[in-house]
């Protein structure tokens, strides 16, 4: 019985797909759309972000016992900016100049109500090692959702993906593609797409 | 850094660098909050008001105190605890000495400690090396930005109650299509001055 609700491939179903961070609850979508204008940063803030939801989660899933509850959410936001801090400075070790490109969205990983909003709807109230994965997996549907819209983005704007040229000379470059307004044409399209596949299964409206 | 007049770098915060259209921070209360004009008006002003209060309180903190003792890797703990702490502050006071202020404001407090644009305009001022002015300026037009931005959208939203929107898309998704559309008439600004 207890198998079932802590089935690992439940919870990684549950966060990358039915319970999507981005396209069902809508949180987290400010460094979506900033982050989004090229292929590598997009990864790599997704990884960012990957490493910091389950670690601190887990961290969070660990001591829940021995937090007081009136300032659990204080102990949350300094948990989740420790994990941030060396994700910032890992990056401004070894990638110097995508850490200078990500600007100070890596810092606002603290911000990003994913995090927080796991640590309070999952990890407070369930062990560690589901946490952990709950974390990782609200990550990943994060890290895809990020790498779908960069994708289209960096296609269109400089007809390349991860910075490999894909397509020749003949191609025109839409500048549009890597300004403000098609970040939100497009998360709101792909919102449209979820929403369309996920009612065709049966699941009923909002 | 270029010397750049406040007054220049408060005006591109409103229009060209607009925290909604441009740089995208403070979306998740941006969508949830702009269903009405009165209400997002109200968060408007509160989020203004801690803008410019703890971009003025990291600043300090930041150059006076973290730069000396060579800590600056603490920055991200050190602003968002001084900024819980404000806004905690804040409401206490308003509560004891503005109780009608405090009303209107008070379901939006504690929101706005989790809004990424009170983090961010601190994190960006850091960045671009703003001097004092120029962060005072730079936020308080962040501010201003943002509270247009959510007013318009409000507006704008309390008639599209009334259209037939498809149903994948009905709320966030038509919020969001519609504000891509604003950020294309913002885009119009850009030439009239212009901060990276």
């Amino acid at each position: 019985m207890k198998m079932s609700k802590y089935s690992p491939k439940k919870i990684m179903i549950n966060g990358i797909w039915d319970e999507n961070p981005v396209l069902k609850q809508l949180i987290g979508i400010c460094s979506t759309l900033a982050v989004t204008n090229n292929c590598m940063n997009s990864l790599i803030m997704g990884l960012g972000l990957t490493f910091v939801t389950g670690l601190s989660s887990f961290t969070i899933s660990l001591i829940r016992e021995f937090t007081p509850k009136h300032v659990r959410m204080m102990v949350q936001v300094l948990i989740i900016a420790v994990y941030v801090i060396i994700v910032d400075i890992y990056l401004r070790a070894f990638m110097p100049e995508l850490s200078k490109a990500l600007g100070p969205y890596v810092g606002l990983i603290i911000t990003n109500c994913i995090i927080m909003g796991r640590a309070e709807a999952y990890a407070q109230n369930n062990p560690p090692i589901p946490a952990l994965l709950d974390g990782v997996a609200n990550g990943i549907g994060y890290t895809l959702v990020l790498l779908a819209i960069a994708v289209v983005r960096e296609l269109l704007a400089f007809g390349s993906l991860f910075g490999v040229k894909l397509l020749g000379d003949w191609w025109t470059t839409w500048t549009i593609a890597i300004m403000p307004p098609s970040a939100f044409f497009l998360l709101a399209t792909l919102i449209w797409i979820a929403h369309n596949i996920q009612n065709k299964k049966g699941e009923v409206a909002k | 850094m270029i010397e750049l007049n406040p007054m220049i770098i408060f005006v591109a915060a409103i229009f060209t660098n607009n925290m909604i259209f441009s740089n995208f921070l403070g979306m998740c209360s941006y969508i949830a909050v702009s269903k009405e004009i009165s209400t997002s008006l109200g968060l408007g002003e509160a989020v203004t008001f801690v803008l410019a209060c703890t971009s003025v309180i990291n600043y300090l903190i930041y150059y006076y105190i973290l730069v000396p003792l060579n800590l600056e890797f603490l920055r991200f703990i050190i602003f968002i605890v001084s900024i819980a702490a404000f806004v905690q502050l804040l409401e206490m006071i308003l509560e004891r000495y503005l109780p009608n202020l405090y009303y209107a404001l008070g379901i939006f407090l504690p929101l706005i400690t989790v809004n990424c644009a009170i983090l961010g305009v601190s994190l960006f001022m850091i960045i671009r090396n703003y001097t004092f002015l120029q962060s005072f300026a730079f936020s308080i037009g962040a501010g201003v930005g943002w509270t247009l931005a959510i007013v318009a959208l409000a507006g704008i939203r309390q008639r599209i109650k009334l259209d037939s929107v498809p149903v994948g898309l009905r709320g966030p998704g038509i919020a969001l299509i519609t504000t891509g559309l604003m950020a294309l008439a913002f885009m119009g600004f850009s030439g009239i001055v212009q901060i990276q």
